[in-house]
């Protein structure tokens, strides 16, 4: 426990506001771990100096698992030895973010007792995140974890720990069970996820409708986002309740349509189905009047990656619509088609959507065995030249 | 048809070729496998390779680090803990 308080004006500056500061947390925190108290000193000396001191990646882990602890150091250890080691554990969440309260009060506890006390919830991949322990202390809290009935997720060049919307436990609008999903390939992908063995990094992510509220198709290697092929459901009589409540559909639902598939007499919507986006725009305005389809599944996108600095890339259409129930084998073999190919093929640090770029989304269909279609196409294409097989055969043959 | 190679048969060749090549190249669980499919040919499949760097992980002969990417190394004494 640290005897006197540490004087931390630039931090002290982030605790002001309205809004939560994680600076505060840390404060309260560094009153009964030596670790947090260490970590409030090298970050004031960070704003201090305008640089990180931190050191990042390593040989840290946990025996057998190439996955789930990311190494971290500091480079002025001996002015802040209780963060020398400040390693960060990714666990393995439950899909849909649901715990119960006695299970959090028990994970908080192991942390406690094992490193800073400190935790994300959640990380950006969706895990569970501990922040900073030391090397020695990785197998205990692994062994406590597991006791637990957790486990550690994915970290490196393997399957990163899938993750989920709510779906089905509390969204009507859900169009399969991410949650069911989410656990099974967790499940599915076992050695992958500890075992790192791909060019660099997959995420799966898995969202039950169009909202997209985990932002898979800017995330995620595999998008699996819900959508129906059917017709809009309407319940008239609650349209009418919404007119009569005040809301302007005309303005607000059918001039802000992207597809222009709406119209609005007055009285009535009516919806040219077959033109629909499924932007759920209109089911978000209305939501007692209007919902997705019944006949409903996935829409499988691939290749999107959120880095940092610069190269963001949105997923785009691999499979416009797939029935998602288990044992989901048609889902199962096109992911070992593609990740074959790309661990094939794949250079060091290319996300599969880089890999696709560098050979070509003709190439790439062709490698993992799935036809073209027009779904496919992201954008009109930038030249003019347009090439057509037959053309060229039909000029050798008159040739 | 030539009799398969066993993991261990495997293991061994992975792990040399990580010993001899310390301090030079890193390997990653990719770059190990087409190395002992090329250097056994049909004797050895992905899954026997698969298996191999697994008994190298299990065993304590190699552990998985990272450095920008996930690489498969004999374990050491990390200079960023110095």
């Amino acid at each position: 426990m640290p005897e006197k308080k540490r004087k931390t004006p630039k931090l002290d500056e982030l605790e002001k506001g309205a809004w939560p500061s994680f600076v505060k947390e840390i404060k309260t925190a560094a009153e009964k771990n030596a670790m947090a108290d260490d970590l409030l000193g090298q970050l004031e000396r960070s704003y201090e100096e305008k640089i990180g001191h931190w050191k990042h990646g390593g040989i840290v882990g946990v025996l057998g698992y190439g996955g789930g602890v990311i190494g971290r150091y500091s480079d002025l250890p001996e002015e802040f030895p209780n963060v020398s080691h400040f390693h960060t554990m990714r666990i393995n969440q439950p899909a849909g973010w649901f715990y119960t309260s006695d299970v959090l009060r028990k994970l908080c506890d192991i942390w406690e007792k094992h490193g800073s006390g400190l935790t994300n919830m959640h990380g950006s991949t969706g895990d569970l995140v501990f922040l900073g322990t030391k090397t020695d202390e990785l197998e205990p809290t692994f062994k406590e974890l597991t006791d637990l009935g957790f486990d550690l997720g994915g970290s490196g060049s393997d399957v990163r720990t899938p993750s989920c919307c709510c779906g089905m436990a509390r969204c009507e609008w859900a169009c399969y069970d991410t949650m069911a999903l989410t656990y099974f390939l967790t499940m599915h992908y076992q050695d992958e996820l500890h075992r790192p063995a791909f060019p660099y990094k997959w995420k799966f992510k898995m969202s039950g409708c169009p909202n997209d509220c985990v932002a898979a198709i800017a995330r995620s290697d595999m998008s699996i986002i819900g959508t129906w092929r059917d017709d809009i459901q309407m319940d008239k009589a609650a349209v009418t309740e919404y007119a009569k409540s005040g809301m302007n559909i005309q303005k607000d639902v059918v001039g802000n349509c992207p597809a222009k598939c709406m119209e609005w007499d007055g009285k009535e919507i009516k919806i040219d189905n077959k033109a629909c986006v499924k932007c759920m725009h209109c089911i978000n305005a209305m939501p007692k009047a209007l919902s997705p389809g019944k006949d409903r599944g996935a829409c499988i996108l691939i290749g999107a990656k959120a880095p940092i600095v610069e190269g963001a890339l949105l997923s785009s259409v691999l499979i416009p619509f797939i029935k998602l129930e288990p044992p989901y084998t048609e889902l199962i073999e096109l992911v070992g088609k593609i990740h074959e190919v790309w661990s094939e093929n794949g250079k060091n640090r290319e996300r599969v959507g880089e890999f696709i770029q560098r050979v070509g989304m003709g190439n790439f269909l062709e490698a993992i065995g799935v036809e073209p279609i027009p779904e496919m196409v992201a954008h009109p294409r930038e030249n003019p030249y347009v090439f057509y097989e037959e053309y060229f055969e039909e000029e050798d043959n008159n040739g | 048809m030539a009799e398969q190679a066993s993991v261990q048969e495997v293991s061994d060749a992975m792990y040399k070729m990580i010993r001899d090549s310390m301090g030079q190249k890193k390997w990653k669980a990719t770059d190990l496998t087409k190395a002992v499919t090329e250097l056994f040919g049909e004797r050895c499949d992905k899954n026997v390779a698969k298996s191999a760097i697994r008994d190298l992980i299990e065993s304590g002969k190699c552990v998985y680090t990272y450095f920008g990417g996930s690489f498969i190394e004999i374990p050491h004494k990390e200079g960023a803990e110095n």
